[in-house]
């Protein structure tokens, strides 16, 4: 890994205690521009709580995290309402985040553009999962945190995703994400749990 | 630090209560309820009416701010919303403010606006203390729906959370319900009951998000 | 000199000790008390007569219900601020007992009002309204915690509500007073306050301390079990991970 610059996000020592068991222990995240990191381990093997204790959703139990740059988060539910068009979630998160992001280019780049206008509750598990990533796309931030992001997408999908990733990294972004299978890029860091 | 994450939640939940169950129709479809079951109920002696009148308003409006209430954060906890609405970098306790404020205008102002003609079906005389009453309805449901925030946000990772959030509630309901009716009782001790009421709203809409964001942020984790 | 009662063990061994003897003296004092309530003191036929004796554990109940709500707000605000574990086991230890105290306040309450009043409750009695909400409050902090899926979520939850409930109380109490001052038509029962005769006053407060003792014994004891059922859960889970 590219030790000389600076480290985007660090993870110290990190454990966490899930009803008495504990789940992972002294793990220790460090990434810096370009860098990919897999997580990987069985099912719950502590995986997304790993990312969302990274994310700052869940405070762990021992250890701190260190955030030097902004990041996106894509996680295991997509955070779609039911009556939510795509158009509309990504308008909604432009918005919020007050990047002013067009929704239209970002639409046809995830392969929405008939998708839409049409609500999330009718929505394949597919299209919905491209619209979470969409997101990515709405602002630029350095860190992208991914839990499972080829979950219900084809080959085309998975493509995209491997396209975006790599995309991101050579523009000085990093990615850590938890992947159950291959990935299709190359990674350079990989932590089993 | 801007504003925009806030004022995102405030429009997307006002989007939001309103496409669900039809906006305003469901809490007030629950005040025409209550305006023809209770004398239904209770019998149609206008004295009667007039007496209990504001007190079945008071508790109307405190069950449509729990039925309201209910889904907002636990649809959020259950769709990754939530996740979303805490990484904004905006402080929680504003976010789940706005979200509040925003149900409390699409479903707790309504109900209050409406109340005067409530009022009229209760037998109460049609002058200016009708309006008066609207405002100091306003005015005590904001504080009902600040409060049952905090139990729905408490809440929103419990499956059938209602009872709950109820039992929870009732007890920080109470000022408000006791200001608001001996405001308008019209009798001993009605004429400071206004600042009292407006002061507990005040005091749960200092207190409150704060309590909200914590619950929220346990919701999360 | 404060993080000495945040040990665990070190707390196990002062209870060892102090909960069999609060037990002892706490039994003492209410022995005394209602010794002196049922057969000792004169009745007083303004307060319903007879009856009015069952305020030896109307008044105490009533005093303690309020504590216990004191108690509970602080053990969260400790656990809140420092994450002391033994201040959390606290807080849900008093939560049951203080709703049973609370509870008997009510019950006995009822059990005064409907000989002399004729009414099972008035709405007019201040105390006894406070008293409602605050077993509204056990309630519902119970109910909540009952409701987390974890043990570390439980303290949380608890610990937020047990705070919002702490600086509503005051807030509470006022508006319920200012409804019943207003509503004064009907006596209500006051049982306390230095008006009393003082034949009436020992007891009481003898009465008082009894309660108290007890519920401190009981506290303790819950807060043994609990330690120890934790530390049998941690047991466990390192044996799951053993294998």
């Amino acid at each position: 890994m590219n030790s000389q610059a600076p480290s985007l996000l660090t993870g110290a020592g990190l454990g966490m205690i899930r009803g008495e068991r504990v789940l992972f222990r002294e793990v220790c995240v460090v990434v810096h521009a370009g860098d990919a990191l897999l997580l990987r381990g069985a099912n719950g093997a502590g995986k997304t709580t790993l990312l969302r204790v990274l994310a700052g959703l869940t405070r762990p139990e021992a250890g701190r995290v260190t955030r030097a740059a902004a990041h996106h988060w894509v996680g295991h539910r997509e955070g779609l309402k039911p009556q939510e068009t795509p158009r509309e979630h990504l308008k909604l998160w432009t918005q919020a985040w007050g990047s002013g992001a067009e929704t239209d280019p970002v639409l046809t780049r995830m392969g929405l553009t008939r998708p839409a206008d049409v609500a999330g509750r009718y929505l394949s598990a597919g299209q919905r999962r491209r619209t979470a990533l969409a997101r990515l796309l709405l602002e630029d931030r350095p860190v992208w945190l991914l839990d499972e992001p080829y979950t219900a997408l084809d080959a085309d999908g998975r493509k995209l995703v491997d396209d975006l990733i790599a995309a991101h990294r050579a523009m000085g972004g990093a990615v850590i994400a938890a992947i159950h299978g291959e990935a299709g890029f190359a990674a350079n860091g990989d932590l089993t749990l | 630090m801007s504003a925009a994450p806030i004022l995102a939640a405030f429009r997307q939940s006002l989007v939001e209560a309103w496409a669900r169950g039809a906006g305003a129709l469901l809490p007030l479809g629950f005040l025409g309820g209550a305006a023809v079951l209770v004398p239904l109920g209770i019998g149609s002696d206008g004295e009667m009416l007039k007496a209990v009148g504001p007190g079945i308003i008071w508790v109307a409006l405190a069950l449509a701010s729990l039925v309201t209430l209910e889904r907002i954060f636990q649809s959020d906890a259950e769709d990754g919303t939530l996740d979303l609405w805490l990484q904004t970098g905006a402080p929680v306790s504003a976010i789940a403010a706005a979200k509040t404020l925003a149900h409390w205008l699409s479903a707790g102002l309504p109900l209050a606006l409406f109340s005067p003609l409530l009022a009229l079906m209760f037998q109460a005389e049609a002058n200016t203390a009708l309006l008066v009453n609207a405002g100091l309805y306003a005015i005590g449901s904001l504080a009902f729906f600040f409060w049952g925030g905090v139990g729905a946000a408490l809440s929103a990772t419990v499956r059938r959370g209602g009872l709950l959030i109820s039992l929870i509630a009732l007890p920080l309901y109470v000022p408000t319900a006791i200001f608001g009716a001996l405001a308008m009782s019209g009798g001993p001790g009605s004429a400071g009951a206004p600042l009292f009421l407006a002061a507990s709203t005040l005091f749960a809409c200092a207190v409150a998000p704060y309590a909200m964001a914590a619950a929220l942020r346990l919701a999360a984790d | 000199m404060w993080s000495y009662f945040a040990n665990p063990h070190k707390f196990l061994r002062l209870s060892d000790w102090l909960a069999p003897a609060f037990y002892a003296l706490g039994a003492a004092c209410i022995a005394y008390g209602l010794w002196q309530g049922l057969w000792v003191v004169p009745k007083d036929e303004y307060q319903g007569g007879d009856i009015m004796r069952v305020m030896f554990v109307h008044v105490p109940a009533a005093w303690l219900a309020m504590a216990s709500y004191s108690a509970l707000a602080i053990a969260s605000f400790v656990w809140f601020v420092w994450r002391h574990e033994l201040a959390d086991i606290a807080a849900k230890a008093i939560a049951p007992i203080g709703a049973v105290w609370t509870a008997m306040c009510l019950s006995t309450g009822s059990i005064w009002g409907k000989p002399t009043w004729g009414t099972w409750w008035q709405w007019d009695d201040a105390r006894m309204m406070s008293v409602l909400f605050l077993f509204f409050l056990f309630l519902g902090y119970m109910a909540l915690r009952a409701a987390m899926d974890s043990r570390q979520k439980a303290a949380r939850a608890g610990a937020i509500l047990a705070m919002v409930g702490a600086v509503n109380i005051p807030l509470i109490k006022f508006s319920v007073d200012l409804f019943t001052s207003l509503h004064q038509d009907a006596s209500v029962i006051t049982a306390d306050g230095p008006k009393m005769a003082a034949v009436y006053l020992t007891p009481l407060l003898v009465s008082a301390i009894g309660h108290s003792l007890l519920f401190g014994g009981l506290v303790m004891t819950r807060m043994r079990t609990e330690i120890r059922q934790r530390r049998i859960a941690r047991l466990h889970s390192r044996e799951l991970e053993a294998l």
